[in-house]
C-alpha cells in the first residue's frame, strides 16, 4: 500500500483534514473525496482548462496538481462562486449572454474569467480572447463568452471607480 | 397556437433554464454520479493497428490488492451486434465489448481491469502483457481497397460498401461545356472532441434484475434497444439515462463497446461499474470523421451556368462499420449533398467506403456535407475564376431560384422552399461585400495576402420517416414523441425522447409547451434523455430535435390545453371556447370568473365526484403525441470569410466571418446564434487546425490536445450571424434544424478565402486543414515552378 499523508486544505471557506495518497490528483480529491463535482476533468494534461480552480486566488489546473501540493492552501471552485438564486456577477453575465451550452467547460472558464476580473485591468475584446485562450470550449465558438466577460469586467471596473462593493466574481 | 394565445415565448431570447445548475457546479454529468460500492474499469488497449492476439498475461495484475477481476472477450458470451443496412453489397462488422482474437486499430480494447479505484485499475492494467502476432497495417485507403489482406476475415474485400449514382446526361454536359475544372480534394481525418470525455456507469439491480446505464450519449433510445438485444433483457429492464452531457457533435451518437462492457460487468458483479475515458482514449477511440479523397470535375457553360458534375469519393471509414449508422454514413452523404443548392441537372458519382486499421468513422456535425460543400464551392470558384466572374455572381446565377422549389437535386434529394438566394444577398449586404473587396484591394496594395471566400450550401434537417438519417439504415429516426402532463399540484411536465447535450432543449421545448398552455416558461419542467420515460426514441443528432420534438411539443401541448379547458369549462359553467389561459390562470372572456391550473389539477385528480362519472374516464390532463415531418426540411446559408495569410509564417488568420442563414422560425434567437457560432468555430478548426494523424503503422500521432489542435478564443474571430426568420412551410411550427450548418459552410468559405489570398501565386487549396506547413509547401512549389 502507498503510505498516506495528512493534508489540510481549505475549499470554498471550509477546511478539510484528510489522509491521502501522495499521488492523488487534486481533481479526484475535490470531486470524489469532497463531492465537489463542479470541477470537471477534460484532458488531464493541462490543455483544455476545464479543471481550472483558484489556488490562493490564482488560476490553476487542478488536473496537474497533486492534492498534497495543495496542503495548507486555499481553493475556490465553481461551487464557491455563487449559487442557484444568488449567482455571482460573472455567472449572471454568462447566463444573460448565453455563454455556455453543454456547461462542461464552464466551471474552468468561470475560474479564468474570475481571475481576469480580480486583475481589474481594462481589456479589449482581443485581449479578453487572449486571456481566455487557455480554456477550450467546443460549443459556443467563444463569441458569447467574450460578451459576458467583457460586460462583467466593465461593471467591475465601474464599481471599483465608484468605490461600490460589487461582488467581484 | 390558440387565437389569443399568440406566441409570447417562441421567438424570444429566453434565458436558459438549465443554466443555473451548470453555472454553479450543480450539473450532473455521468462522471459526477457517485454511488456506494462503485467499481472502476481501466482498459488495456492495443498498441498495434493490426495484429492477432496471442496471449494476455494477467497474473501480476490479478495479484494486486484491490483488483476485483480481469476480463477479456473469452469471459463474455454475448454475440456481436451488427449495424445492418439495406444497401446492396454492404458488408457489416460485429461490435463486441472487447476485441475477439485480433485487433484492428490502435486503441481497441483487449482487456478490462475492474478494481476498487481507478488508480488501482490503471496500476493493474499497466502490469498486463499482451502477446501479438502483427499483421500488415492497412492505413492507406487506396491500398486497403485493393489488398488481399482482410481486416474482417469473413469479408470478400475491405470495401464495406460502394455505390454509383447517375442522373441526367453527364457525358453530353461535359462535351458541350465551355469550361471544365477539376481537382483531387482531400479532407483529412478529424475527431469531434467534446470537452466531456465519454463516460459510462452501469448499475445493475439484482433484486429487480434490471440495469440502469448512465451514458454520455446523444442517443439513449438507440443504446437501450441495442443493449436489450445484446444482454437479452426486455426493454423495460434496461434503462439508459443521458444526464447532463458535455457536448457530442456526433461523437456520442453511436453505440460504443464500453457501453456494452460496463453493462455486462455490472450484471456479472452485481455492483455499479464505471468507466470514464481519458483524453488519450478519446482521441484513439471516439468515432472520427471526414478522411475522404474526392476527385471531382465540374462542367460549366460560357455564361457560368453549371452543366454537370462528376465525382469519385473514396472514404476511409476505419476498422468497423459503426452502430447504428453504418460505414455508408459519411461517404454516401458526401455524394448525396455534393450537387449543393444549385441548379445542376447532370450528376454522377461513385462512392467507395473502405475499412482501414484506424479508429472507426462515425457521425460528425454536418455528416458528409462539410466535405461536399468544400469540394463543390472550390470547383465553383475555380470555374468563376476561369470565366472572370465574381464568386457571388457565379452563385447568384446558379442557386435554385425561389420559384423553382421543390427542387430535386442530381442526387435525388428534394429541397423544399428555402432562402437560398435570399441568404446570399443577405450575407453580401451584411458583410458590405463591395466594401470588403475594396478592403482586399487596399490590403493587397500594401503587400498583404488578404482573401475573401464565399460558400453557399443547403442541408436536409428534421428528417422524417420517408427518408433515413443514414443511407440504408433500417431503424426509424423519423418520429419523435412528447408527453405533456399537468399533475395534481398543477405543475407541468413535458417528457421527450430527445437528449439535449448543450442545445438548450430544456428551454426551447419549454418555450413551445408554455406558449401552447399559456403558462410561464419556468413553469414547464422538461424531461429528456431517459429511455424509460418514453416508449420509443432515438435521441438528438442530425439537426432534428427542434423540428421533431418541437412539433410533438406543439401537438401534445394543444391536446392538454383542450383537456384543461374542457375541465375548466365544466367547473366554471362556461363554454370552453370562451376560455383563455394566461400566466397559468384560466379566465372566461367578458366575465371575472377565473381558475388556476393548480385548482384544475386538484379538481381533476383529487376531488372525488367533482366531475360526473362519464367525464372522469377520459379526464386526465395528459397527452402523448408523435410528430413525423415525413421528408424533412431544407436549411440553407451563405458564409463569407475574410482571411489573411502571413507571408512568413504561413499562418492563416480569419479576420471576419459572417453567416446569413434560413433556419425557418427561430424558437430562441440567442440559442440559435450560439449554435451557429459553435458550428462555425468547429468549421474553422476543420479548415485550419484539426487533424488526426496516423503514421504508416497506424499509430496515432495526434494523441494529445497539444498535437490535436482545437481553436481557442484567441484564434477565433468575432462572429456575425444574420437570419431570414421566415417560417418553414413544411414543418409544424415552421422550424428547420440548424445545429450543424456552421460546420458545413465554414471550411468551404475559408478554403475559398485562402485560395483568393494566394491567387497571385495561382494556388488552389484542395487539401484541408490548410496548415502552415501545407501552405508553405504550396507556396514553395508555386515559386519554384515559376523559376
Amino acid at each position: 500500500m502507498i503510505r498516506k499523508r495528512p493534508i489540510t486544505i481549505t475549499v470554498n471557506g471550509s477546511t478539510y483534514a484528510r489522509d491521502i495518497e501522495p499521488r492523488r490528483l487534486l481533481t479526484d480529491f475535490l470531486r470524489e473525496d469532497l463531492g465537489l463535482t463542479g470541477t470537471h476533468v477534460g484532458c488531464e494534461h493541462g490543455v483544455c482548462g476545464a479543471c481550472t480552480v483558484l489556488l490562493d486566488g490564482v488560476s490553476a489546473r487542478a488536473c496537474l496538481c497533486l492534492s498534497v501540493q495543495a496542503d495548507g492552501r486555499d481553493i475556490t471552485t465553481v461551487e464557491g462562486m455563487g449559487e442557484i438564486g444568488a449567482l455571482s456577477l460573472l455567472q449572471e453575465k454568462f447566463r444573460k449572454h448565453h455563454a455556455l451550452q453543454c456547461g462542461f467547460c464552464t466551471p474552468g472558464m468561470l475560474a479564468t474569467a474570475h481571475e481576469i476580473l480580480m486583475d481589474a485591468a481594462p481589456l479589449t475584446d482581443t485581449e479578453i480572447r487572449e486571456a481566455l485562450s487557455g480554456n477550450l470550449c467546443r460549443c459556443t465558438g467563444y463569441e458569447h463568452i467574450v460578451h459576458a466577460v467583457s460586460e462583467a469586467l466593465k461593471e467591475r471596473l465601474g464599481s471599483i471607480a465608484t468605490g461600490s462593493a460589487l461582488n467581484a466574481g | 397556437m390558440q387565437d389569443d394565445a399568440r406566441p409570447k415565448l417562441i421567438g424570444s431570447r429566453v434565458q436558459r433554464l438549465e443554466d443555473p445548475r451548470l453555472l454553479t457546479g450543480a450539473g450532473g454529468f455521468v462522471d459526477d454520479i457517485l454511488l456506494a460500492h462503485t467499481l472502476h474499469v481501466a482498459l488495456v488497449r492495443s498498441d498495434h493497428a493490426h495484429a492477432r492476439i496471442l496471449s494476455v498475461d494477467v497474473d501480476a495484475a490479478g495479484a494486486l490488492p484491490g483488483v476485483i477481476g480481469i476480463y477479456t472477450a473469452d469471459d463474455f458470451s454475448a454475440s456481436p451486434l451488427h449495424a445492418t443496412s439495406r444497401m446492396k453489397g454492404y458488408q457489416s462488422t460485429g461490435i463486441t465489448a472487447l476485441a475477439e482474437g485480433k485487433v484492428r486499430f490502435v486503441g481497441e480494447a483487449i482487456a478490462a481491469v475492474v478494481a476498487e479505484s481507478r488508480y488501482i485499475a490503471e496500476d493493474a492494467a499497466g502490469l498486463i502483457t499482451v502477446g501479438y502476432a502483427p499483421l500488415p497495417d492497412l492505413v492507406d485507403s487506396c491500398i486497403a481497397a485493393a489488398s488481399d489482406v482482410l481486416l474482417h476475415e469473413h469479408h470478400e474485400s475491405n470495401i464495406l460498401v460502394s455505390r454509383k449514382f447517375a442522373r441526367g446526361d453527364v457525358t453530353e454536359a461535359f462535351a458541350s461545356a465551355a469550361v471544365r475544372v477539376k481537382d483531387s480534394f482531400r479532407f483529412h481525418r478529424k475527431t469531434p472532441l467534446a470537452i466531456e470525455n465519454r463516460s459510462y456507469f452501469a448499475d445493475f439491480n439484482k433484486g429487480k434484475q434490471a440495469l440502469t446505464l448512465y451514458s454520455s450519449t446523444q442517443v439513449p433510445g438507440v443504446i437501450r434497444d441495442a443493449l436489450a438485444e445484446v444482454l437479452a433483457m426486455p426493454g423495460h429492464s434496461v434503462r439508459v439515462v443521458a444526464p447532463d452531457v458535455g457536448g457530442g457533435f456526433g461523437g456520442k451518437a453511436s453505440l460504443y463497446p464500453e457501453e456494452i462492457l460496463v453493462s455486462l460487468l455490472s450484471r456479472t458483479l452485481g455492483q455499479p461499474v464505471k468507466w470514464t475515458s481519458d483524453r488519450l482514449e478519446d482521441l484513439l477511440t471516439t468515432s472520427q470523421a471526414f478522411d475522404e479523397t474526392i476527385d471531382a470535375e465540374l462542367a460549366v457553360d460560357k455564361d457560368g451556368h453549371l452543366l454537370g458534375l462528376k465525382a469519385e469519393i473514396l472514404g476511409d471509414v476505419g476498422a468497423y462499420s459503426i452502430y447504428p449508422w453504418t460505414a455508408a454514413l459519411e461517404p454516401m452523404q458526401v455524394a448525396g449533398f455534393l450537387p449543393g443548392p444549385y441548379q445542376l441537372a447532370n450528376y454522377q458519382a461513385e462512392v467507395v467506403a473502405v475499412a482501414t486499421n484506424k479508429t472507426p468513422a462515425g457521425p460528425y456535425r454536418g455528416v458528409g456535407r462539410p466535405a461536399a460543400a468544400f469540394v463543390l464551392e472550390r470547383l465553383i470558384d475555380m470555374a468563376a475564376q476561369r470565366l472572370g466572374l465574381d464568386p457571388v455572381d457565379m452563385r447568384r446565377r446558379n442557386l435554385v431560384q425561389p420559384d423553382q422549389f421543390p427542387y430535386r437535386t442530381g442526387s435525388g434529394i428534394v429541397w423544399d422552399q428555402s432562402g437560398f438566394t435570399e441568404c446570399l444577398e443577405l450575407a453580401c449586404k451584411g458583410m458590405n461585400y463591395p466594401a470588403l473587396l475594396a478592403e482586399r484591394s487596399a490590403a493587397r496594395q500594401a503587400g498583404r495576402w488578404f482573401g475573401v471566400g464565399v460558400a453557399s450550401y443547403a442541408e436536409l434537417t428534421g428528417i422524417g420517416s420517408r427518408m433515413s438519417a443514414a443511407p440504408g439504415m433500417p431503424i426509424n429516426t423519423g418520429t419523435e414523441t412528447a408527453t405533456v402532463e399537468i399533475d395534481a399540484s398543477g405543475a407541468i411536465r413535458a417528457t421527450f425522447g430527445v437528449a439535449s447535450h448543450g442545445q438548450g432543449l430544456e428551454t426551447t421545448l419549454a418555450q413551445i409547451v408554455a406558449d401552447e398552455l399559456g403558462v410561464p416558461v419556468d413553469g414547464v419542467q422538461v424531461i429528456h434523455g431517459d429511455s424509460a420515460a418514453v416508449t420509443h426514441s432515438t435521441g438528438t443528432y442530425a439537426s432534428r430535435s427542434a423540428v421533431l420534438a418541437g412539433g410533438a411539443a406543439h401537438l401534445s401541448g394543444q391536446a392538454v390545453r383542450a383537456k384543461v379547458l374542457e375541465a375548466a369549462a365544466f367547473m366554471l359553467e362556461a363554454d370552453a371556447d370562451d376560455l383563455n389561459i394566461e400566466d397559468g390562470i384560466i379566465s372566461e372572456r367578458g366575465t371575472n370568473k377565473t381558475l388556476s391550473l393548480a385548482e384544475v389539477g386538484r379538481a381533476v385528480y383529487s376531488e372525488m365526484g367533482r366531475f360526473p362519472l362519464e367525464m372522469r374516464a377520459e379526464l386526465d390532463l395528459r397527452a402523448t403525441k408523435f410528430y413525423d415531418p415525413e421528408f424533412g426540411t431544407t436549411t440553407s446559408a451563405t458564409h463569407i470569410a475574410a482571411v489573411e495569410v502571413d507571408p512568413e509564417t504561413f499562418i492563416v488568420t480569419v479576420k471576419r466571418f459572417l453567416v446569413a442563414e434560413d433556419c425557418g422560425r427561430l424558437i430562441n434567437p440567442m440559442i440559435v446564434d450560439g449554435q451557429v457560432h459553435g458550428g462555425i468555430v468547429q468549421g474553422i478548426g476543420a479548415a485550419l487546425y484539426e487533424e488526426v494523424v496516423h503514421d504508416q503503422n497506424g499509430q496515432a500521432l495526434s494523441a494529445s490536445l497539444v498535437d490535436y489542435v482545437a481553436p481557442s478564443a484567441a484564434e477565433t474571430p468575432k462572429l456575425e450571424v444574420l437570419h431570414l426568420d421566415t417560417a418553414a412551410l413544411g414543418t409544424l411550427g415552421g422550424y428547420r434544424g440548424m445545429g450543424e450548418g456552421g460546420t458545413i459552410g465554414a471550411p468551404a468559405a475559408i478554403a475559398n478565402a485562402i485560395t483568393d489570398a494566394l491567387s497571385h501565386l495561382n494556388i488552389n487549396i484542395s487539401e484541408l486543414p490548410a496548415t502552415p506547413e501545407r501552405i508553405y509547401r504550396l507556396v514553395t512549389q508555386a515559386i519554384e515552378g515559376d523559376t
